[in-house]
């Protein structure tokens, strides 16, 4: 049987199945996505408190208080300059290892295979291994640099050096993944340009500048804005490394604030207001990226 | 081919970096108490004793993390894909009123990342009871944009004629889609799957604030207690983790082509 619909024609069957097929994902959707998103701005405006069973509007006085938390903001600056830090090292350094690695060298698979490795461990078991690794005394960490003359550092137990560790230990554990992105990108680029290029008379590196950055330049920019988004959702290392948030609060970040609200403190309003604010900063960067993402990338 | 040494030079030296905590790893997990504490640190163990192993068994239930993670994440897995693939089908192959809009509000979800809702999302799951069971672990997770979206992306690549053909055939709907789209879709379910696996096996967050007693905690969650709790040994927290890597490490070294065409498949297609 046909329907008609807007001036289409459709199947009322073809409906049926449709709409049994959506059914499970669309409920699933809507009552842990989009039910749970509406309350966190409407937790954000109460008083809710699990200990004490509180639970009224008090409108924004849980924003005015976690903007005056040292701690909060604090997670902020922890945040952005974990994403500051980290990106660009890793962008860096993938993209190097990626060039070399697509240099037609003998034993591709291995290497990428080593490099990649990390990526596919968990991260709390890879966690555990590093805070051995950077433990001032016993780790191997500083017995390493101290045969090249350098004194101790205090690694995570230093609020000077604890969100560099951090970093260190993503940049280990993540630097696979992009090596393998980037390596797809770099094999995607035909050689007759660089050949044209090089039969021109260009360099080596004047090719790697003007012809393999700018065709590679979609794929950076994906890399790029990954990398923010999981900036924002860093947390795990975080616990496991420094389960109170670092010397001094070093390392606490963003979820590390709200999950510490919520579930140590147990203070659902503040936990949600602060849970909106994360919201809106990683709406604003998508937002932004895709403007820039028109704008800059150079899709052929 | 040009001599690169220096290429294999640089290369071998991030190689070294990149498998020197593995290592470590493998090393200390046979170290004794004596080994551990000593200064300088010792880098092998001072005879091979398999005694931590059994330690970490003797303090805590181990095996009883394996069985939860292992439950855990096969139903996730398998629950997740089940119900992607329904929805991929009726969003690329099915014509139907506010498909379109359907599709926007899925690829909206992948902007609301789980940080952002935990809390509610815990506290719906309380509501219903679920705190510290199985459908709390596994129920909230069966959703993912992302995985729809991409098995949506695959299946829309079907040429429409092996569709046209088999249903002036006479097949129905869902002999379409099992006969038709899943037999060559194998890649793109291939590459969830392992993806889903991967994720879930790994997964912290959720697990952390979903259960509250030690007989609901998935291996993750356990190994970090194990630190907090069992008073921060590091040669038996190296145990543990070498118990807890050993399976995926396997998995990755025996499928480890599947594993790069996977990141390339999806990451690149986002």
């Amino acid at each position: 049987m046909k329907v008609r619909f807007r001036g289409q024609r459709f199947y009322l069957r073809e409906i049926g199945v449709a709409w049994l097929c959506l059914a499970p994902a669309l409920g699933l959707a809507v009552v842990f996505v989009f039910i749970p998103l509406v309350q966190v701005f409407f937790l954000s405006f109460t008083n809710w408190d699990l200990l004490r069973a509180t639970k009224n509007w008090i409108g924004i006085k849980n924003y005015e208080y976690i903007f005056k938390d040292p701690k909060f903001l604090q997670s902020i600056w922890n945040t952005l300059y974990f994403a500051g830090v980290k990106i660009p090292l890793d962008l860096v350094l993938s993209l190097f290892i990626a060039v070399m690695l697509d240099r037609k060298i003998k034993g591709l698979r291995f290497y990428r295979a080593s490099y990649f490795a990390p990526v596919v461990i968990p991260v709390v078991a890879a966690s555990l291994i590093w805070v051995w690794l950077f433990d001032p005394g016993l780790g191997p960490f500083n017995q390493i640099l101290g045969l090249f003359g350098i004194s101790p550092i205090r690694w995570l137990h230093d609020p000077a050096s604890s969100m560099l560790s951090i970093i260190l230990f993503s940049l280990w554990k993540g630097l696979g993944y992009d090596i393998v992105i980037f390596l797809a990108g770099l094999q995607g680029i035909p050689p007759t340009y660089s050949e044209a290029a090089s039969i021109d008379g260009a360099g080596q590196w004047k090719i790697f500048f003007k012809i393999t950055l700018p065709l590679l330049s979609p794929v950076i920019f994906f890399v790029i804005l990954m990398g923010i988004i999981n900036s924002f959702k860093i947390f795990t290392e975080i616990s496991v490394m420094t389960p109170k948030g670092g010397p001094l609060y070093s390392t606490g970040v963003i979820v590390f604030y709200i999950y510490q609200q919520a579930f140590e403190n147990y203070r659902i309003g503040r936990a949600a207001a602060a849970s909106v604010i994360l919201f809106l900063m990683i709406l604003a960067i998508t937002t932004v990226q895709r403007k820039l993402g028109r704008k800059f990338v150079d899709y052929e | 081919m040009r001599k690169h040494w220096w290429v294999y030079a640089i290369l071998s030296i991030g190689l070294i970096a990149m498998l020197f905590p593995f290592l470590w790893m493998v090393l200390s997990a046979f170290k004794t108490n004596a080994d551990v504490y000593v200064y300088p640190p010792k880098w092998f163990p001072s005879q091979w004793n398999f005694d931590n192993f059994k330690r970490v068994f003797e303090m805590v239930p181990f095996a009883l993390y394996y069985f939860n993670s292992l439950l855990v994440t096969v139903l996730v897995t398998y629950g997740q894909l089940i119900v992607s693939i329904l929805a991929a089908f009726a969003l690329s192959r099915l014509n139907f009123p506010f498909k379109n809009t359907i599709f926007i509000i899925v690829v909206s979800t992948m902007l609301m990342p789980f940080v952002v809702t935990m809390i509610p999302v815990f506290l719906i799951v309380s509501s219903f009871k679920w705190i510290d069971t199985y459908q709390g672990l596994v129920i909230p997770a069966l959703f993912s944009g992302f995985s729809i979206i991409f098995l949506r992306q695959f299946f829309i690549s079907i040429p429409q004629d092996l569709q046209d053909a088999a249903m002036i055939d006479g097949c129905g709907f869902f002999r379409i889609l099992f006969q038709v789209i899943l037999p060559n879709a194998k890649p793109a379910i291939a590459t969830i799957t392992l993806f889903n696996f991967l994720g879930e096996w790994r997964n912290y967050l959720w697990p952390l604030i979903v259960t509250n007693t030690t007989k609901m905690r998935t291996l993750p969650v356990g190994l970090r207690y194990l630190m907090t709790e069992g008073g921060g040994e590091y040669h038996l927290m190296m145990a543990a983790s070498l118990m807890a890597i050993l399976p995926v490490l396997l998995v990755y070294i025996f499928s480890e082509k599947q594993f790069i065409k996977s990141v390339t498949f999806t990451g690149l297609k986002t």
